[in-house]
């Protein structure tokens, strides 16, 4: 086990050494931040000054080893625009975007768990059909557009819940909530909905594809020679066996939803960290975008790990390596 | 008194390539505390009879004909649910693979206590207790611990030891098994045939044990029925239909078990390949493959006749008569 996390370690100490060259070249060859940040008619003088302050005049290479030389000492460099640590400016974001990527997760699991199990079940019938074509939409219908038509028909004509911002938040553990309050809460449905709707289509089609193949299985037929009920093979028998791929593939895609929800959180102008990337990429902040995903890196690095040791919960023949069997 | 009658069961698979008639008019009867062997080739139909019995026929395939009395009752007549009342609570099931039968994610106690209570209102302990009698029962050492334990983490042999003691939790009146013993090696086998006859001797559980294999038969079972093709062409007392077959086939898959006394002597093989099931020919259907087949094999398919005492038999050349079978 300590060889595995060890192992772990090492490949993600690379691929954030990897992630923070190709990031910080990548911006610096975009273009120079000091065009955006000085106004236009600024004086030669200047212009020359903001650059020595920022070491913009100095060659890229020394700006690069500059910055990883901070970088080993904790320092990502300061925000160009809002003048903060950048990393400090992220996670100041975080909260938001966290519990929009977690309550989106939940439903996801909701709602495409019990209707992927239920298609796989009847995977010959029409309500079978009519899952997987319904799941077509939620594969097909772009993010953006689904979040402008839930808020066309429950913000605008129902006017049952708001279209934008968070809400009420309370202060939890240091971060700043809206899903502890009600009226947080309803700000975040429909953004959670929207990232929802893909993710639960994938899970619908995993766990119809996953049932499919457990239905045939032997266990399933001595569960039903033991005399279980079809809910209690479906929901205990098959489910534990097929969640294995669907807790994959729900790391990912919570990784994805976590630093890329960049659409869904535009249209409801909810105030995450995806915008966060989004304005800093416009502003070529550069200390920011390689933080960002610098960060992503860490982010999906957690997410995997949690995926692994989630994995031996679920699958007693996953842990016998380690222990002693 | 008669535990089990089927008469004339008919279950066929409606597939692509045509209607299968898996199992073709099949009738049997079994009374409390009788071991039954359903002995075939793989496809004759022995395990498809076995799960007509339980309704677990998976589609494409479906009982079409034919009548399962199990205690006078009419299985056909009973709503799922009642269905699902008797399995593994009157009647219990045991499979071929033990690897595959127990589910690999949860504990053989979740399995068994669900068993249990998937039947009676009882406490998740006096489950459990029950539970750890039938481990003891089919011999598996310190069963409370091993209970804890999942499926991966037995072997071939003790999961098979589990998956009986499942079958006997609720002490069913009879207990399909389905080549239990095929995947297992064989000193687990004959350990394990010797237990399971014992339980039933102890219990008056009925039994029906369904192999490829005469041998195991031989030692366990009161009376072997033959399967051929989706009809039992030969059924009768063990000792009689082993010493005396009186169908061709049933000589047939005598003459190709090697034994005793038979050292240097050439196994006798039965020519030929089990039939295609979606193209049976005209006829008997072993015909074929028959030594003894005449022209009439060809035409016409023989009925069951009496071939003495509790005899009976599906040829039109039996090897033993009426007078000859006592």
């Amino acid at each position: 086990m300590l060889v595995f996390l060890l192992r772990r370690l090492a490949q993600s100490v690379f691929v954030m050494a990897a992630m923070m060259v190709v990031v910080f070249f990548g911006v610096y060859m975009i273009g120079n931040p000091v065009d955006i940040l000085i106004s236009p008619d600024a004086t030669p003088a200047e212009i020359d000054e903001t650059m020595a302050r920022f070491g913009f005049d100095q060659p890229v290479y020394v700006q690069f080893l500059k910055f990883v030389g901070n970088a080993l000492q904790g320092d990502l460099g300061r925000s160009f625009v809002h003048g903060e640590p950048a990393v400090q400016l992220i996670i100041s974001y975080m909260p938001a975007t966290l519990e929009l990527a977690a309550l989106g997760l939940i439903f996801s699991v909701l709602i495409g768990v019990p209707l992927g199990v239920y298609a796989g079940y009847k995977a010959d019938r029409w309500q079978g059909r009519a899952i997987m074509t319904g799941s077509i939409f939620g594969f097909s219908l772009p993010n953006f557009w689904v979040g402008m038509l839930l808020i066309l028909i429950f913000a605008v004509e129902l006017q049952w819940l708001p279209s934008t911002g968070r809400g009420d938040t309370v202060e939890v553990l240091g971060m700043r909530l809206s899903i502890f309050t009600a009226d947080g809460l309803q700000h975040m449905l429909l953004p959670a909905l929207t990232l929802a709707l893909y993710k639960a289509s994938l899970v619908t089609r995993l766990a119809r594809a996953g049932t499919q193949e457990a239905l045939v299985q032997d266990y399933v037929k001595f569960a039903r020679a033991k005399g279980l009920s079809e809910t209690r093979i479906l929901f205990v028998h098959v489910l534990k066996n097929i969640m294995i791929p669907i807790i994959t593939v729900l790391g990912l895609e919570l990784g994805s939803m976590i630093a890329f929800a960049v659409v869904t959180e535009t249209v409801f102008a909810w105030p995450g960290m995806g915008k966060l990337l989004i304005d800093s990429i416009l502003t070529l902040d550069r200390p920011v975008i390689v933080s960002y995903l610098m960060l992503t890196v860490i982010i999906f690095i957690i997410i995997n790990f949690a995926v692994d040791v989630i994995y031996t919960l679920l699958d007693p023949r996953v842990r016998v390596k380690g222990g002693a069997a | 008194m008669t535990v089990l009658d089927v008469q004339d069961l008919q279950t066929h698979f409606f597939t692509d390539a045509g209607v299968v008639k898996a199992v073709d008019g099949v009738s049997f009867s079994l009374d409390a505390g009788e071991v039954l062997g359903l002995v075939g080739e793989s496809g004759s139909g022995k395990s498809v009879t076995g799960f007509s019995i339980l309704r677990l026929v998976d589609p494409p395939g479906r009982v079409v004909g034919g009548r399962i009395l199990f205690r006078g009752q009419d299985l056909a007549q009973l709503s799922n649910r009642e269905m699902r009342g008797l399995r593994g609570n009157r009647i219990a099931m045991i499979f071929q693979d033990p690897m595959m039968t127990l589910n690999p994610v949860l504990r053989i106690e979740t399995q068994m206590v669900e068993a249990v209570r998937a039947h009676e209102r009882v406490s998740p302990a006096a489950a459990r207790d029950r539970a750890v009698q039938a481990l003891a029962r089919v011999g598996i050492p310190s069963p409370a611990e091993r209970l804890e334990a999942y499926p991966h983490q037995f072997s071939g042999g003790m999961r098979q030891r589990v998956a009986i003691a499942i079958a006997l939790l609720n002490g069913p009146d009879l207990i399909v098994a389905d080549e239990p013993t095929t995947a297992l090696d064989v000193t687990i086998q004959s350990q394990i045939l010797a237990e399971v006859q014992e339980l039933a001797r102890e219990t008056g559980t009925a039994l029906i044990w369904i192999t490829h294999d005469l041998a195991v038969v031989a030692g366990l079972a009161d009376r072997i029925s033959v399967m051929y093709a989706g009809r039992i062409v030969e059924s009768g007392p063990t000792d009689a239909v082993l010493t005396a077959p009186g169908h061709p086939y049933t000589e047939g898959l005598l003459g190709s078990i090697p034994g005793h006394g038979r050292r240097g002597e050439r196994l006798t093989q039965i020519p030929g390949m089990a039939p295609n099931m979606a193209n049976l020919p005209e006829g008997c259907a072993f015909a074929p493959r028959c030594p003894r087949a005449s022209d009439s094999c060809r035409v016409t398919a023989p009925q069951i006749t009496g071939a003495g005492p509790g005899r009976s038999l599906r040829c039109h050349h039996p090897g033993v008569t009426a007078e000859g079978a006592a």
